[in-house]
């Protein structure tokens, strides 16, 4: 009876320990607010917009072009060329970014120049999206005489978004695991049959995340194509699906939201609203696809 | 019993060859690989040709302001006086620019660094699977809003918020850009800290566990000593992020190129100032030119914070 | 049978008792070392491996035994760090200066240690190699998967899901699949790296039939850790320790009461290792 009574004292909670538990359910709780502090803001700040985006909020707003000074109608000419934008940018980066992506991750040897260009992609992605715009306009603009059009704001946008695709896709490509490679090795297959037979395949819907992830960082960009392509305002007919040339301006999304908020006043306020939501809701809707995409294949992983 | 076993195995059928005749691969097969190889080569150096190109484009519009008489390199760097469109007295100071870019950052910081690394920490150290994958494609999505989306956020809602809470005039301010560039920078540093804490082995946790520490005394005293350099990258990308930050500074921090002396006053940083005048300014004029300077120095400045990043990660994984 | 006796040069003279044997030679490898960053692993071994015979090689673990079969079909310069001096001669050619690595790969077999089955159908598995050399003949194809898994002592279970994945068969199944790969490309040696560890005693048992019966048509280096299986296949076994060749000898040599080194007889009975 004594020895059990002992038996229990020793594992009931001394003061110590209860002071332990209690710092650690603070700690807990506090982390869980800060975790959960970004989060329902940011929940309440959508909602609001959305609230106030929905006077102007329908179909015929996305179809419709600007009239009257911007400060009504619908937003189809900006829609429009941010698709173009987008499709262009992808273009060019995609199998820049996806072979670049290749050497990196299956041929470059580990030495100083692999080093330097590992380095390269990792300030290409710090680099400052206005500093992407001077190089756009510098480059492309003056001095490969494209001028203010689709295609210098497209190419801009490929070299900004370019280490997006090479980060994602060497991420798909490091994920196929090296016994596979090695096995292929073995039986004489080149480098380039190894990819092709083997790693591609079960790497490529990581690099299409990738990919998709690219086009809501193209689309979303504002400061690289504010000089070297995107205007306030062209004329355009409603729902027309090629309204511009390659060596056209262009008017997008992203630029007609700075445009209404900034440069247009006694705008309706709904209609800024709308144009924001139209935007967040075409960022978020690409990328929601690039996760699901994601959660999928992770569920039918082969291995 | 092992040569009734074999029998099955070892007896081919008639219709199978021995040895089958190795013939090569076709010659078109070998070229075309080789061409395919070359291309995968190139593109693997563009990283390093873009970034030159990015460098030389931007230095070759800046270089001739650096030559002309009424310009000098210690104005630019350490004046106040930023007048490019005056007509009679023209000068370049980008120092209360510079200074700009810093407070809104270092505020932004000092908003973001507790909730991104909390955060972190909540996410990697507390938080079950379900709930772990929740958080993290939420955060996920949170970094793919658009500047321009929370420029317009700052424009609105935050200007709002801080005009009927405090009662200052102006809404777009100091405050206002910190909040926005804050909430920006939490995702990064979120899934850099969360990947720092993940690099922490498991037998440190156990070996923690085992004696009995709670969670938080782990944390505390195991993790986030043993994972300090990760954290402090993550701080560091963070940092890169609001530097380089342009559509939701310009929109946010109001336009007046001064030096703050509150939370309240507006800012005009090194980036939003490129945004706000380029457009203006004349192609191949002085003031042009010294935007695209001013182009090097934000490009110097995110080289150095990135590449500081980038080896206190690579000291982790050496170690 | 004249193809096999090409590389006259490459002939030995074997003093074996009373009687000179004649022996060809395919493999020569002449004062290798190789250091990973630095820290030497082999210590400057040399030997030859003559055709047609199954050559063991034994040793404790860490002791280079899969680094050496490595650096024979040259993968180990996909590990980085590695550096490899000393010659290594197949058939006749310097595989370290050789400009074609993927003829030595085609020419070598190699079977890992650990089971690896590629994420394609257990068809494309084994006409993965066969269609890399440029072989797109579909009877072929199918005559090399039949035979090559009939090899593996693996056809009977496999041959009504050959489209089934590589990945999806058990642990025992991919090892032997991963032999039937490493036959697929018609190899002149092969190499099986302690093939037997994934699959049970009874498959090995028809597996090692199968290696007596390969026996004929191509030489097959054997690293294993069961001494017994070097002894049962092997006419000759040789015993690294520590990237040293402690013995190379004849079973009869290696496996008798008195080796020539008394390490040999302590690792083979159990006394260390």
């Amino acid at each position: 009876m004594e020895q059990m009574q002992t038996a229990v004292t020793r594992f009931t909670k001394t003061p110590f320990v209860k002071k332990k538990e209690f710092n650690q359910q603070v700690a807990r709780w506090s982390f869980f607010t800060m975790a959960i502090l970004m989060i329902i803001p940011l929940m309440a700040i959508i909602g609001y917009l959305v609230y106030h985006a929905a006077p102007s909020l329908n179909l015929d707003f996305l179809l419709d072009v600007p009239k009257r000074g911007m400060r009504e109608g619908g937003i189809w000419s900006a829609l429009i060329g941010t698709i173009y934008l987008v499709f262009i940018s992808l273009a060019v980066a995609a199998p820049i970014g996806i072979l670049a992506a290749i050497y990196l991750n299956e041929y470059a040897k580990d030495n100083w120049f692999n080093r330097i260009i590992n380095l390269a992609v990792i300030n290409l992605a710090g680099v400052p999206s206005i500093v992407h715009a001077l190089f756009g306009l510098g480059a492309f603009v003056y001095a490969a005489q494209l001028g203010y059009s689709v295609l210098s704001a497209s190419l801009t946008l490929a070299i900004m978004t370019l280490p997006v695709i090479i980060a994602s896709t060497r991420e798909a490509l490091s994920s196929v695991p090296v016994s596979f490679r090695e096995a292929c090795w073995n039986v004489g297959a080149t480098r380039w049959q190894t990819i092709r037979a083997v790693v591609l395949p079960n790497s490529i819907s990581g690099i299409l995340t990738g990919v998709i992830l690219q086009v809501s960082r193209a689309a979303g960009e504002t400061a690289p194509i504010m000089f070297t392509g995107a205007v306030f305002y062209k004329a355009v007919k409603r729902g027309d699906f090629f309204p511009y040339e390659l060596t056209d301006q262009c008017m997008a999304l992203s630029m007609h939201l700075y445009t209404v908020t900034t440069q247009v006043p006694n705008i309706k306020e709904s209609v800024s609203y709308a144009t924001a939501v139209v935007l967040l809701g075409v960022v978020l809707l690409v990328n929601a696809s690039a996760i699901s995409l994601r959660v999928w294949m992770r569920n039918r992983k082969k291995w | 019993m092992s040569s009734n076993l074999t029998e099955s195995t070892l007896t081919l059928p008639d219709a199978i060859p021995k040895r089958v005749k190795r013939v090569g691969r076709p010659r078109w097969a070998i070229i075309g690989e080789q061409a395919l190889e070359l291309l995968i080569r190139i593109s693997g150096i563009s990283a390093i040709v873009f970034v030159l190109a990015i460098f030389f484009f931007v230095f070759k519009e800046a270089l001739p302001v650096l030559y002309s008489h009424n310009f000098s390199i210690k104005e630019f760097l350490f004046s106040t006086q930023w007048y490019p469109t005056s007509v009679s007295n023209v000068r370049y100071g980008t120092f209360a620019l510079l200074v700009g870019s810093v407070t809104v950052t270092l505020l932004s910081m000092a908003i973001a660094v507790p909730f991104g690394l909390g955060a972190a920490i909540y996410i990697s150290e507390f938080c079950g699977p379900r709930q772990k994958e929740t958080l993290k494609i939420i955060i996920e999505l949170l970094a793919a809003i658009p500047s321009v989306v929370w420029g317009f956020i700052g424009l609105t809602v935050i200007s709002k918020l801080i005009t009927t809470i405090t009662g200052t005039a102006v809404g777009v301010n100091l405050l206002n850009g910190s909040i926005i560039l804050a909430l920006m920078s939490v995702p990064i540093i979120v899934s850099i800290g969360e990947d720092a804490l993940k690099a922490v082995p498991d037998s440190f946790r156990e070996a923690g566990m085992a004696m009995g520490t709670t969670r938080w005394q782990l944390i505390l005293r195991v993790l986030l000593p043993a994972a300090k350099n990760g954290l402090l990258a993550a701080v560091l990308l963070g940092v890169g992020r609001a530097v380089g930050e342009t559509m939701a500074v310009l929109m946010a921090t109001g336009h007046s190129v001064k030096i703050p002396h509150g939370v309240f006053d507006s800012v005009r940083t090194l980036t939003a100032n490129i945004a706000a005048e380029l457009g203006e300014a004349a192609a191949g004029s002085p003031h042009y030119r010294v935007l695209f300077l001013t182009g090097i120095l934000l490009f110097v400045i995110t080289f150095i914070v990135n590449l500081t990043a980038d080896f206190v990660i690579r000291g982790i994984k050496r170690k | 049978m004249q193809a096999r006796f090409r590389y006259v040069c490459g002939c030995v003279t074997e003093r074996n008792g009373n009687r000179v044997e004649r022996k060809d030679v395919t493999i020569t490898v002449k004062d290798l070392y190789l250091s990973y960053n630095a820290k030497e692993v082999i210590h400057g071994i040399s030997f030859e491996i003559y055709r047609n015979e199954i050559f063991s090689i034994i040793g404790p673990a860490q002791s280079g035994k899969t680094s050496l079969l490595r650096c024979l079909n040259r993968t180990i310069e996909f590990t980085s760090g590695t550096s490899v001096r000393g010659t290594v001669m197949v058939d006749g050619q310097n595989v370290r200066t050789m400009k074609n690595v993927f003829d030595l790969r085609r020419k070598i077999g190699m079977v890992a240690p650990l089971p690896v089955g590629l994420p394609i159908s257990i068809y494309d598995n084994v006409a993965f190699a066969p269609r890399c050399s440029g072989l797109t003949n579909k009877s072929d194809l199918d005559g090399i998967v039949e035979k090559c898994l009939r090899q593996a002592a693996l056809w009977d279970e496999v041959k009504d899901r050959l489209h089934s994945l590589g990945t999806a068969i058990s642990g025992g199944q991919q090892q032997r699949l991963t032999i039937a790969r490493a036959l697929s490309h018609q190899p002149d040696i092969l190499c099986l790296d302690e093939f037997s560890i994934a699959i049970d005693p009874v498959t090995t048992m028809r597996i090692e039939d199968v290696l007596i019966e390969l026996k004929n048509e191509m030489t097959i280096i054997l690293v294993t850790n069961l001494t017994h299986q070097a002894k049962r296949l092997g006419s000759r076994t040789m015993f690294l320790y520590n990237g040293n060749l402690i013995e190379l000898d004849t079973n009869e040599v290696i496996f008798s009461e008195k080796p020539g080194k008394i390490e040999t007889y302590d690792y083979i009975n159990g006394l260390f290792g």
